[in-house]
């Protein structure tokens, strides 16, 4: 840790990584009323857990986003952050605005929109508090170094703002409603988020393999170039049945497909430079997450993502289990991973210690990453299943759903495994710090020949 | 990487390109909201009752067991079409009661069964609902879904 300020980013992965584990028991309990509809029915409805899990979710990666740039920020900028007070006042706003609403949940306080569920006030304190964070953080950028990392990572957090206000806007017209619900929905995850993912990707890999910056740069405007050159008309696959133009389904279909682009360039990039680095860095951990991070993301998104956006295969598939599953690993990929990744190469030199617990880490990576496949399998072929059934053959929903238990009990477990693996990532991250480095002769090793 | 490329060329390429696709987008987006409101949306029988049904619908988080036109949670039926399925395209009035009928039903308590909980809703509220679902199902949806089961 270069800068003292980079400090503030600790109490930030701290509350990320306890939102964290609690959206993961709500996703356990969720999962549990798949296999035996009638727990809890009449205690906390199925709807109030989904909101509650998804919510969580959408919460941690933005303090987990600021985590992460209040770290690099000074690094990057060379620079201390402008005031760290300001950091903490932010996180408790944050913070309590993401209480108040799951809090407020549970008593079926919310408003109507999938994953706009917030109460007004919450939605205010969460745009005050994000607007600190765009400020505090810009005026370190602006009198400090600007490098293509830092300028996309703000460009991809000050749009992520501005489409955010499309939550305040709430048409009677159902049509219309779903028409710009979308340009926060998709806007933001196959949009500017990608900005703040291949941001963090470079910063990563500019650390970690020692390769040049000039050329990681260069590789950094491309892919986000893809991304929005795809991403922004790639709308177009949510807007084929809501009574929306049919041009949109060639539209959409070719965009949504061309999305598939940025992440494969993300694949390539984070391998390409991985193999092309010099620096044998010992944090074998977060090198795993970050190569993980860009390979998730790019079946979770690209592949994913591909097989049910042309508009001939979504006319069949839209809206069932096959939805479910892709959403999962996309999200695991490219935005859990890819924060888990700068957690687990920012923490020692937070803590001021030498990478620790790399073991433990990289068992956690492997069971977190294989359940939450394992979980995105299941999930598929339900989908499939379901699609044929009530799609194709007409059966009622109800009579499809009782075909669909086995997948659900396999969907329970792999749960129930990213719970276990979660526990571990918290203790590695945040447990007694043990010297634990690989066995000599690790494949981890970039540079290698 | 195209050794040919520098990278202030990709820099404005991306910053160019971005822009571009943005106008178009929203170009596009702006056609659409006019088409919804004139041709595939009836603004006429958008009515305050139909307004308040979506209320009634958002206040109740419907969505989060349920999908509208698939979008929502995949917990239970797809309600986008849930007046066709009622049969109120060819009898109205018996649709209306039947969904009136479900809803004053709740929870069914079928041993082994999804439960739906009771929402309480007035007599009006009920109407204001219905009116929201028929509405919801005379948007035009490029023919989806593709099975009356939703
Ligand atoms: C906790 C989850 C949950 C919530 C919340 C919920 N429902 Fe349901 N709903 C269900 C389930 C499950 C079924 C299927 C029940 C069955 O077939 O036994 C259902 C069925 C229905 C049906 C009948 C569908 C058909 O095709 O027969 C209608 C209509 C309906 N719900 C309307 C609503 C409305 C309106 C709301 C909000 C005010 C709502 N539901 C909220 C779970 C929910
Ligand atoms: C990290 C990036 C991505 C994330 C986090 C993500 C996440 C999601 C989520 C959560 C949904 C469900 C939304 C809802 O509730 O209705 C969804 C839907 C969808 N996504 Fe993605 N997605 C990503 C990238 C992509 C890409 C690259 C493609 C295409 C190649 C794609 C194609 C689709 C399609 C077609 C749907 C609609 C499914 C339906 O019709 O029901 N996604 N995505
Ligand atoms: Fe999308």
């Amino acid at each position: 840790m270069k800068y003292e300020t980079q400090w503030v980013a600790y109490p930030f992965f701290a509350v990320a990584m306890a939102l964290f584990a609690l959206q993961v028991v709500f996703g356990l309990l969720a999962a549990t009323v798949y296999v035996l509809p009638e727990f809890w029915a009449e205690f906390m409805p199925f709807n109030v857990i989904r909101m509650s899990h998804t919510n969580l979710l959408i919460v941690w990666l933005l303090i987990g986003f600021m985590g992460c740039t209040y770290f690099l920020m000074p690094e990057e900028a060379e620079r201390e952050i402008h005031s760290p007070m300001l950091a903490y006042i932010q996180l408790g706003i944050f913070a309590i605005a993401g209480a108040g609403a799951l809090v407020s949940y549970q008593f079926g306080i919310h408003e109507g929109r999938e994953f706009l569920e917030q109460p007004f006030w919450v939605k205010v304190l969460i745009t005050i508090s994000f607007l600190m964070f765009l400020y505090n953080t810009s005026m370190t950028l602006l009198k400090g170094r600007k490098t293509a990392v830092n300028m996309i990572l703000m460009l991809g957090l000050w749009l992520a703002a501005v489409f955010w206000l499309f939550a305040f806007f709430n048409p009677a017209n159902l049509a219309l409603d779903k028409l710009y619900w979308w340009w926060i929905v998709h806007i933001w995850v196959e949009g500017v988020w990608e900005l703040i993912m291949a941001s963090l990707l470079a910063y990563l890999l500019i650390k970690m393999t020692g390769v040049d910056r000039e050329v990681i740069e260069k590789w950094l405007y491309v892919i986000i170039g893809l991304a929005l050159f795809s991403g922004l008309l790639g709308t177009g696959h949510h807007y084929y049945w809501i009574g929306a133009p049919g041009y949109w389904q060639p539209i959409g279909s070719i965009f949504s497909t061309l999305e598939v682009l940025p992440f494969f360039a993300m694949v390539m990039f984070a391998f390409t430079m991985f193999w092309k680095g010099r620096r044998n860095h010992p944090n074998k951990s977060a090198m795993l997450w970050t190569l993980g991070s860009a390979t998730v993301a790019f079946f979770g998104a690209g592949v994913w993502g591909f097989m049910h956006t042309l508009s001939f295969v979504n006319y069949y598939s839209h809206g069932t289990q096959v939805t479910a599953a892709h959403g999962h690993l996309a999200f695991y990929g490219a935005y859990v991973m890819m924060i888990m990744a700068v957690i687990t190469y920012a923490m020692p030199q937070i803590r001021r210690v030498q990478p620790y617990n790399q073991i433990l880490n990289m068992w956690s990576f492997w069971i977190m990453t294989g359940a939450m496949s394992f979980m995105t399998f299941t999930l598929t072929f339900a989908g499939v299943v379901q699609t044929h059934l009530q799609r194709v053959l007409g059966m009622n929903y109800m009579e499809v759903q009782d075909q669909l238990v086995l997948f659900y009990i396999m969907r329970l477990g792999a749960g129930v495994a990213v719970a276990v693996a979660a526990l571990l990532f918290l203790y590695a991250v945040f447990g007694r710090a043990r010297e634990q480095v690989p066995a000599g002769g690790t494949q981890m090793t970039s540079g290698s020949y | 990487m195209a050794d040919g490329l520098t990278k202030s060329a990709a820099r404005n390429i991306f910053f160019g390109g971005s822009l571009f696709f943005f106008l178009l987008f929203a170009a596009l987006t702006a056609h659409s909201h006019w088409y919804m409101k004139t041709t595939s949306t009836n603004e006429e029988t958008l009515t305050d009752s139909v307004k308040h049904g979506k209320e009634v619908w958002e206040e109740h988080s419907c969505i989060n067991c349920h999908s509208l036109i698939g979008e929502g949670a995949y917990f239970a039926p797809e309600l986008g079409n849930v007046w066709h399925r009622y049969g109120g395209r060819e009898n109205p009035e018996a649709a209306r009661a039947g969904l009136k009928a479900w809803m004053n039903a709740q929870p069914l308590n079928v041993p082994g069964r999804r439960q739906m909980p009771q929402f309480n809703l007035s007599e009006e509220e009920l109407d204001a609902l219905v009116d929201f679902f028929q509405w919801t199902d005379s948007i035009d949806t490029q023919d989806w879904p593709p099975t009356k089961a939703g």
